[in-house]
C-alpha cells in the first residue's frame, strides 16, 4: 500500500512538474509587456491600432493597454510602483518628468538605441524638455501647441470676412465686440470670445500673452517666476479686460469654453491641437483655425505633449521588447496614425512639416506655430497652475487690483518651486 | 441535574469540546461567527485609523520613505491661511445646513403624515432624490445654476425680473447653493425617519391633550416635540456628521476648479483628498484627516451630551 501510494505521489509530482516547465516554455516564446495611458478616447483608440500594428511586426510580443481616468493615473503609477508592479510603458506628461524620475518610476532611454544626434535632429526642439543629465528619459508621439479657432458662420453674421481671422489682438477683441449679443437683461446670449479660465485660458496668459507683451513666465532654468514684470500686468490686464471691460465673453458661460464653441454661441475660442478631433464632428456650422493674433508684431505659443517612458521594473527580454515598442510609437508610420486618428502634430520634424500639412486650413496654423512654440519647465503642474487660476478669479470676482493679484501668485508659485526644488 | 454523573463516551485526543458545558459551547460558537466580521473590522477599519494616525506624524510622499517629523503637519496646518478658510466653510455647512434641514424634514414629515391621498406616492417622490447618486444629481444642479442662456433656475428668475445671478461663479453664492443641493438630497432621509417616529407617539396622548382642549399648536410644542427627541437626536448627530463629511456635490459641481471660485466652497474632505492624491503629501493629509476625526468626534460628543435624556 505505502509503496503504491508513494509511486502515485512521485508520477503526480513529476506531471505536474513537466507539465509546468511545458508551459514555462511556451510562454518564454511571448514576451507581454504593459501599456499604460489615461483614458482619451481617440489616443486610446490610436494606441490600440498601433499595438495591433506592432504586435503584427512583432510575433513574439503582445502588449497590453491598460487606461485610467485622467485624475487617477499619476495616483495608479506611484502605486502600482510601491507595489513593484508598473507598467513597462508608460505615458506621462512632460511636466511630470521631475517627480517621475525622482519618485525612480521610470529609466533613461537606452543611448544606443536612442541616439542623442538623431533625436535631436528629427524631433522638434521642445524634446529636450525630456532631457535631464544629458539622458532622454522618454519620447513623444505628438505634440500640441495653441491657436484660435473661430466660427465662420458667425464671422459672416457679424459683416466680417470669414477667410480673414484675426491677425492682432486688436482686430480679434473688434471682432468679438462685433459677434457678441446681449438680451434685454444684459445676459450673454452670444460670446465673442470663450473664456475658460482653468481649461487653456491660464496657459495662453502665462506662455503666450506675457511673452507677447515683451516679459517671459520663469528664469531660464525654470527656479524662479518672472511674470511679476510690467509684461505681466499687461498681459493679465489684457485678458481680464476681455470679460470686465470690453464685455465679449463670460467665464463659465455654457459651463466650458469648449462647449460655448461647440454650441456656435461663441465667436472664438483659443484652444489647443488637442481639441481639433473633437470640433471635427461639428456639423451645424463652418470653423476655421488662425495663428495666435500677435502684439506689436510679436507671436508666441505654447507647446506641450505627452512622451512615452519606459518603467524601472522592465529589464532582460521585457526591457528589450519595450525598447522596441517604444522605438515603433515613435516612428513615421505611428505618427502619421495619431496625426490621422487624434489629431495631434507629429514629434517629428520631417514627418510634421510636409507640403501637405503646412497648406493644411487647420494643421497649418498649429505647424506654424510650432516653429515658435516654447515648452516652460514645470515643477508641479497642478499647483502651478490653481496659482494662476486663483488670480484671474481674484481680479474677476473680487475686483483685486492687477498689480496686487499678481505680486501675490508670484510668491505663491515661487513657494510651490522653491519646495519641490528642496526636496 | 444530573449531568456531573453522566459517563463520558469519547476519550482522546480529540475531547476537549466534549469536556465544556453547553454555555460555553455557545459562546465558543457566538465567538466562531464574530470572528470574521472582527477580523475584517480590525484590517480594513481600525488598523488604517491607527495607521493614519501613525502618518500624520511622518512627512510620507508614497515616493520615499516616512520620517518621523514630530508636530511638524499640524503646525504648517494650523500656520495656513486656507486651511482655515476650509475649517469656517466646513462649519458654514454644519451650522446653516443641519438645522435647516432638520426643520424642512420635519415640517414636511408633520404635514405629510396627514395627508391621505396619494401619501405613498408623495413619499416616493421625497425619497428619490437620496437613492440617486450623489454626482449625477449634482450636475444636473450645476446645470440649473449656469448663467443664461441654459440656467434654469436664472431663467425662472428672469421671469420675475429678477438680474441672473452668478451662484456657482460667486465667492459668495457658490457654497450656499451647494448646501442646498445636499439639503435636499438627504431630505428624503431625514423624513422618512421623522414620519416613523410620529407614527410612534400613542394617539391616545393626542386624544386625552385633545380632551383636555389643548390646541394644535400646544399639541406640538408639548407632545409631539418632546416625544420625538429620540428620532431628532438621531438625525441631528446623522446629519452633522453627513455636512462635516460633505464632498460629491462640491467636487462635481466645481470640478475644472475643485472647492469653487478662491477656495470658497472648499470642505476638509476635499482638503484631504487634494493633499493626498494632487500633491501626494500622505504625512500632510493624514494630520488633517486626524483634524477631521477630533472635530466629528467632538460635535457628536457634545450633540450627546446637549441632547441628553435629563
Amino acid at each position: 500500500m505505502r509503496l503504491a501510494s508513494l509511486l502515485r505521489r512521485t508520477l503526480l509530482v513529476a506531471t505536474a512538474a513537466t507539465g509546468f516547465f511545458a508551459c514555462c516554455l511556451g510562454s518564454a516564446q511571448a514576451v507581454e509587456i504593459q501599456y499604460w495611458q489615461y483614458v482619451f478616447d481617440t489616443r486610446v483608440q490610436a494606441m490600440t491600432q498601433l499595438i495591433k500594428q506592432f504586435e503584427a511586426e512583432n510575433p513574439g510580443i503582445t502588449v497590453k493597454q491598460v487606461t485610467f481616468p485622467y485624475a487617477d493615473y499619476q495616483t495608479r503609477l506611484i502605486a502600482a510602483k510601491a507595489a513593484g508592479r508598473g507598467p513597462e510603458v508608460m505615458q506621462l506628461f512632460y511636466g511630470w518628468l521631475d517627480t517621475f524620475i525622482a519618485g525612480k518610476l521610470i529609466q533613461p532611454l537606452s543611448k544606443e538605441l536612442f541616439k542623442e544626434t538623431e533625436i535631436e535632429q528629427e524631433f522638434f526642439p521642445i524634446v529636450s524638455a525630456m532631457k535631464r543629465n544629458g539622458q532622454y528619459y522618454g519620447l513623444p508621439t505628438a505634440v500640441r501647441c495653441m491657436a484660435l479657432f473661430y466660427n465662420k458662420d458667425l464671422f459672416q453674421k457679424a459683416g466680417l470676412d470669414p477667410e480673414k481671422p484675426p491677425q492682432t489682438l486688436d482686430e480679434m477683441v473688434a471682432a468679438a465686440k462685433a459677434i457678441v449679443k446681449r438680451d434685454a437683461a444684459g445676459n450673454y446670449t452670444q460670446v465673442g470670445m470663450a473664456l475658460d479660465i482653468a481649461r487653456q485660458d491660464h496657459n495662453w496668459w502665462r506662455e503666450i500673452l506675457v511673452r507677447q507683451f515683451g516679459g517671459e513666465s520663469y528664469s531660464a532654468d525654470g527656479a524662479k517666476v518672472a511674470y511679476n514684470s510690467e509684461a505681466g500686468r499687461k498681459a493679465l490686464e489684457f485678458y481680464t479686460s476681455l470679460q470686465k471691460m470690453h464685455h465679449v465673453g463670460q467665464e463659465s458661460f455654457m459651463d466650458e469654453g469648449q462647449a460655448a464653441f461647440r454650441s456656435g454661441l461663441a465667436g472664438m475660442v483659443v484652444d489647443g491641437t488637442f481639441r481639433i478631433a473633437s470640433y471635427k464632428t461639428i456639423q451645424t456650422f463652418k470653423w476655421g483655425v488662425a495663428e495666435l493674433p500677435t502684439v506689436d508684431g510679436k507671436r508666441a505659443n505654447f507647446g506641450s505633449y505627452f512622451a512615452n517612458a519606459i518603467g524601472v521594473g522592465a529589464s532582460g527580454e521585457k526591457l528589450a521588447a519595450a525598447d522596441k515598442f517604444l522605438a515603433f510609437v515613435s516612428s513615421e508610420k505611428a505618427m502619421n496614425v495619431w496625426l490621422d486618428k487624434v489629431g495631434e502634430l507629429p514629434a517629428r520634424r520631417s514627418v510634421a512639416l510636409t507640403d501637405a500639412n503646412i497648406k493644411d486650413p487647420i494643421y497649418g496654423p498649429f505647424i506654424r506655430g510650432l516653429g515658435y512654440a516654447v515648452t516652460p519647465p514645470m515643477t508641479n503642474e497642478l499647483a502651478q497652475r490653481q496659482v494662476s487660476i486663483d488670480m484671474i478669479n481674484s481680479v474677476l470676482l473680487k475686483d483685486a487690483p492687477i498689480a496686487d493679484a499678481l505680486q501675490a501668485a508670484a510668491e505663491r508659485e515661487q513657494a510651490v518651486l522653491d519646495k519641490a526644488r528642496s526636496k | 441535574m444530573t449531568a456531573t454523573t453522566i459517563p463520558r463516551r469519547n476519550k482522546g485526543p480529540g475531547s476537549v469540546w466534549g469536556k465544556l458545558s453547553i454555555a460555553t459551547k455557545q459562546t465558543v460558537w457566538a465567538w466562531a461567527f464574530l470572528a470574521l466580521p472582527l477580523l475584517f473590522f480590525t484590517v480594513v477599519r481600525f488598523y488604517p485609523t491607527l495607521e493614519a494616525f501613525y502618518l500624520s506624524v511622518t512627512d510620507w510622499d508614497l515616493l520615499s520613505e516616512a520620517r518621523f517629523i514630530g508636530l511638524e503637519n499640524y503646525r504648517r496646518l494650523f500656520a495656513d491661511p486656507a486651511f482655515w478658510q476650509v475649517f469656517r466653510n466646513t462649519f458654514a455647512y454644519l451650522i446653516f445646513g443641519t438645522p435647516i434641514a432638520i426643520l424642512l424634514s420635519f415640517a414636511v414629515a408633520y404635514y405629510l403624515d396627514r395627508v391621505t391621498v396619494l401619501h405613498g406616492f408623495i413619499r416616493a417622490l421625497y425619497f428619490l432624490p437620496y437613492l440617486t447618486t450623489a454626482a449625477a444629481m449634482a450636475w444636473v444642479w450645476r446645470w440649473f445654476y449656469q448663467p443664461p442662456p441654459i440656467g434654469v433656475i436664472n431663467s425662472l428668475l428672469a421671469v420675475f425680473g429678477i438680474p441672473a445671478q452668478p451662484f456657482l461663479r460667486s465667492v459668495d453664492q457658490a457654497l450656499p447653493a451647494i448646501m442646498v443641493t445636499s439639503i435636499w438630497a438627504h431630505l428624503g432621509f431625514q423624513i422618512i425617519i421623522f414620519m416613523a417616529g410620529l407614527r410612534a407617539i400613542p394617539t391616545s396622548y393626542y386624544e386625552a391633550a385633545r380632551v383636555d382642549g389643548l390646541g394644535e399648536g400646544a399639541i406640538l410644542t408639548r407632545i409631539t416635540i418632546p416625544l420625538l427627541k429620540p428620532t431628532t437626536v438621531f438625525l441631528v448627530i446623522f446629519s452633522s456628521i453627513g455636512f462635516l463629511r460633505i464632498f460629491d456635490q462640491v467636487y462635481n459641481m466645481t470640478s475644472n476648479d475643485p472647492g469653487g471660485p478662491l477656495n470658497s466652497t472648499k470642505p476638509l474632505v476635499l482638503m484631504i483628498y487634494q493633499t493626498a492624491f494632487s500633491s501626494y503629501q500622505m504625512g500632510y493629509a493624514a494630520a488633517q484627516t486626524v483634524v477631521l476625526f477630533t472635530i466629528l468626534f467632538t460635535i457628536s460628543m457634545a450633540q450627546l451630551w446637549i441632547l441628553r435624556s435629563r
